[in-house]
């Protein structure tokens, strides 16, 4: 149900410092969300195509990853050139697809392209767990790093919970289909799901105080220097300094 | 329900994140210590609650269950759904770092509404109970539609039919989130009615059994 495909790996940018990782992503992910120069983005692209082979990702998964994002593309390429106002580029019957439209269209796609699969390179070619701690590093409030953590380690948990719960109601020759019967089934499912995560919770919070929770969580990762540490730090601000000047000049 | 990256323009972005930033504050804010491990599972439930899929006719959808959040957080829900957000983009990089505040705010601002407008009704019987219940998770998916047409929409003015059909896709969405929404708060009431803020009758030490 639930796995971290791209987080074992012994490239070298599973070995590059995660809180540069995270700063890296950040900035170029901003740098290219905010540009609209077509050649900029197609630059975007393959930069964040080579960040996903120097990070040696799996290319069946990364592919079923970005056509996820596809449904929403599918839509937005269907009704945006028809409706969007400029030159028509093409017309079928009632139907004009304008130029700006179609122009618009490939901007959102190279933009979600480059973005997720930088994203994917950087960001999820690491635990959760080291996430965390990282953005801890980085500043981000230790409550909510440690609401991320809890949440973190108790997704597995959960989601076996669910699948126990759900292999009972089918024991129970429980068959969904589009129904009331179903909805409620579902309802008393979940509101199992919510009931057992929260009496797990008190038993964590107690486990928690007895050994000593003050309000730390502690890391014991540790990051040495690499080369790839300024490499790869330099490499993005590059980029993302000749994508803007690409889209103020270009 | 998210705007995946590439969308928006910077204006959206940043207010978006900057009311997310608001929001998590407020939620953190009113969460201490002995709450985070409540919340922080709660996450995971909520997490683990988009992943059920439930059929509608040949076809089937995940549940968000964004009102159920709020009604059972109230504030909260900001943090909570951000945690939940990440751990979607780094499991499975729905959406990624440029959206997640306007994610954020899409979920979570309907959540605290739906808190405080049908929040106060739950704790009643019969009839208001359930009518809040259904509005709250229905209307918690209508706000977040809306709040996710406004994002494109002022990104740019000529997304208003995008826009518009995201909005339609989710009609079935909100009247099945509603009826969930209703099964699931009738459940709660009967087996553990203090995960329902609004539901105290007793001091709730008085259930407590340790």
């Amino acid at each position: 149900m639930i796995e971290e495909l791209f987080a074992d790996g012994r490239s070298a940018i599973h070995r590059t410092d995660p809180a540069l990782r995270v700063a890296a992503a950040t900035l170029f992910s901003f740098t290219a969300a905010l540009i609209d120069h077509v050649g900029a983005l197609l630059l975007a692209v393959v930069f964040a195509a080579g960040l996903a082979l120097a990070a040696r990702l799996p290319a069946r998964p990364l592919g079923k990853r970005l056509a996820a994002a596809g449904g929403l593309l599918l839509l937005v390429w269907v009704v945006l050139p028809l409706t969007y106002d400029g030159q028509p580029l093409l017309t079928v019957g009632p139907l004009t697809a304008s130029r700006e439209g179609v122009r618009l269209c490939l901007v959102i796609t190279l933009k979600t392209i480059a973005i997720l699969t930088a994203f994917t390179a950087l960001v999820a070619t690491m635990h959760l767990a080291t996430l965390g701690h990282t953005l801890h590093r980085l500043g981000v409030p230790a409550k909510l790093v440690q609401l991320l953590l809890l949440a973190y380690r108790y997704a597995f948990v959960i989601a076996h919970e669910y699948q126990r719960l759900l292999r009972a109601a089918r024991m129970r020759n429980f068959r969904p289909t589009t129904n009331l019967h179903t909805y409620k089934t579902y309802a008393y499912l979940v509101g199992m799901l919510f009931v057992r995560a929260s009496e797990r919770a008190r038993r964590v919070h107690l486990a928690m105080k007895c050994r000593g929770f003050n309000g730390r969580f502690h890391s014991l990762d540790s990051y040495q220097a690499t080369v790839w540490n300024p490499l790869l730090g330099a490499a993005v601000v590059l980029v993302s300094i000749v994508l803007t000047a690409m889209h103020w000049w270009g | 329900m998210h705007i995946s990256e590439g969308y928006l323009s910077a204006a959206v972005l940043i207010s978006g994140g900057g009311l997310a930033a608001a929001g998590t504050a407020i939620g953190l804010k009113r969460l201490d210590y002995d709450q985070i491990a409540q919340a922080g599972i709660l996450a995971s439930a909520f997490f683990v609650a988009s992943l059920v899929h439930v059929p509608i006719g040949p076809a089937n959808i995940h549940l968000i269950l964004n009102g159920l959040l709020g009604l059972l957080l109230g504030w909260a829900a900001f943090p909570v759904i951000l945690a939940a957000l990440l751990l979607q983009a780094v499991f499975f990089q729905y959406g990624g770092i440029t959206t997640l505040g306007v994610n954020t705010v899409i979920m979570a601002a309907p959540a605290v509404a739906v808190h405080y407008l049908c929040g106060p009704w739950i704790g009643r019987n019969g009839w208001r109970c359930m009518a809040s219940a259904f509005a709250g998770g229905a209307g918690a998916i209508v706000l977040a539609a809306v709040v996710m047409a406004a994002a494109l929409y002022f990104t740019d003015k000529q997304f208003f039919t995008v826009a518009a059909t995201a909005v339609a896709i989710h009609v079935p969405i909100m009247v099945i989130e509603g009826v969930i929404t209703l099964f699931c708060v009738g459940f709660l009431k009967k087996v553990k009615p203090e995960l329902l803020p609004h539901n105290v009758v007793q001091p709730p030490q008085s259930r407590e059994v340790v």
